[in-house]
């Protein structure tokens, strides 16, 4: 939702995300209020909080989907990569159809050859085929992961709890396209619970428990 | 921009295909239902001309309205439509490519179907093509306005129902200008300002409904 995005143009660097005194209810409940952080290129943010502390709903307010309460989500007009906690794929699909089309979407590369690609970095190019309704909740995952695996820009990843379902492989190689991606200058804000190596990739943490 | 509805009609479509049965509810529903009448009021011809139109376009409102509740609702529910609207411009996008779904597979199969449906209802032949004129430029609105409808019901319960509740009143006009422009030609009149304004009423709503079904999916998602 462009309208709600707020990018920033002027002749200071500006982060890839910043969020400023930032506030969010849901209901009567308030989520959290004065929430403050900044994510520099080459970095990771990483959400965390106990359940229903407002995780999803800060990525959400961070890609542009939901509008604060109070307060401001300051983004440097990069290119920005949201995978939540749903996978966006349609069960009728094949697992390839999907993921085409997800990339499509995005204007990224689409062909068979990417989408194979993509897929075989996460091991799924084996059931391109199967329709996405048959995969395990892993698989699925697994396959709205593989978007990442063609990105080769520096771009903002917001990600929501994407070890979700993962085993050890798949985690292993989520970790692997995270500090690659860091390593070229993108900017990663995630949440979650278990799978972050968070010796190898350095995120910053954000405590929302501290904000409520 | 093109590209981009066109990636979201396509894969409406390529859904559908793959629910044939649930795609197919629409053309059904329109068979039988306007079959039924001759059944139940009596095969008496002169009495079937003179509902014909108006059993016709009324049994296409309510096949059109049959689908509407998982115009977005699947998407909503696995995630798919967040990232439509994460693409520039993608709620305006989503919303014109799936009502333009909507009426590829809901309302042309009509179009086709109402002139052979209209002569068992014993229609003159003469106003056979302004019947199917009148539900090709009524149809389109019909998704438009449905669309709205799905849109603004999202993620609600007994969405079902308020999708009728909403819709059905802005339809009338619809209903009542296709209606008219058979009856006009029926009583050896000219169709031409039912149909200009139908075709009036279509633009009105490619207008507004794409905007208001945009604004609607953006709340949903919230």
């Amino acid at each position: 939702m462009e309208e709600t995005e707020k990018r920033v143009r002027s002749t200071q660097p500006q982060p890839p995300l910043a969020v400023a005194d930032l506030a969010c209810r849901r209901g009567d409940t308030l989520l959290f209020k004065g929430l403050a952080f900044r994510v520099e290129a080459g970095r990771m943010a990483w959400i965390r909080g106990r359940n229903g502390r407002g995780k999803t709903s800060l990525l959400k307010l961070a890609a542009g989907l939901s509008t604060p309460d109070q307060g401001q989500v300051l983004r440097d007009g990069r290119d920005l990569v949201y995978i939540g906690h749903a996978n966006a794929l349609n069960g009728d699909l094949s697992v390839g159809e999907a993921l085409a089309f997800l990339l499509r979407l995005h204007g990224r590369p689409a062909g068979a050859a990417d989408v194979l690609h993509a897929l075989g970095r996460l091991g799924m190019q084996g059931r391109r085929h199967a329709a996405v309704r048959t995969l395990s909740q892993g698989q699925r995952r697994r396959v709205a992961l593989a978007r990442l695996a063609l990105e080769d820009r520096p771009s903002l990843w917001l990600l929501d709890e994407p070890f979700d379902a993962l085993d050890a492989e798949g985690t292993r190689e989520l970790n692997q396209l995270l500090q690659a991606h860091l390593q070229r200058g993108g900017a990663v804000v995630l949440s979650s619970h278990a799978g972050l190596d968070a010796d190898l990739l350095q995120p910053a943490e954000v405590d929302l428990d501290r904000y409520g | 921009m093109s590209g981009l509805f066109l990636t979201l009609y396509l894969r409406d479509l390529r859904l559908a295909m793959r629910r044939r049965v649930e795609a197919l509810l629409p053309l059904v529903f329109f068979g039988v239902a306007v079959s039924l009448f001759p059944l139940g009021i009596g095969p008496e011809p002169q009495t079937l001309r003179q509902i014909g139109p108006g059993v016709l376009w009324v049994c296409a409102l309510l096949a059109s309205l049959l689908s509407l509740t998982q115009l977005y609702a699947g998407d909503l529910a696995d995630g798919s439509l967040e990232q439509m609207l994460l693409v520039p411009h993608g709620a305006m996008l989503a919303a014109a490519a799936k009502a333009a779904a909507h009426w590829t597979l809901s309302g042309l199969p009509l179009v086709v179907a109402a002139p052979l449906l209209g002569l068992l209802l014993h229609i003159d032949t003469a106003a056979l093509p302004v019947l199917a004129l009148s539900l090709l430029l009524g149809t389109p609105t019909l998704s438009l306005l449905g669309s709205v409808g799905a849109a603004l019901t999202l993620g609600l319960r007994s969405a079902g129902m308020l999708i009728v509740l909403l819709v059905l009143p802005l339809a009338v006009p619809v209903l009542i200008l296709g209606t008219g422009a058979v009856m006009a030609i029926d009583g050896g009149q000219s169709a031409g300002a039912h149909c200009s304004l139908l075709g009036a009423l279509l633009i009105f709503a490619a207008l507004s409904a794409t905007p208001a079904a945009a604004a609607a999916l953006r709340i949903a998602v919230e």
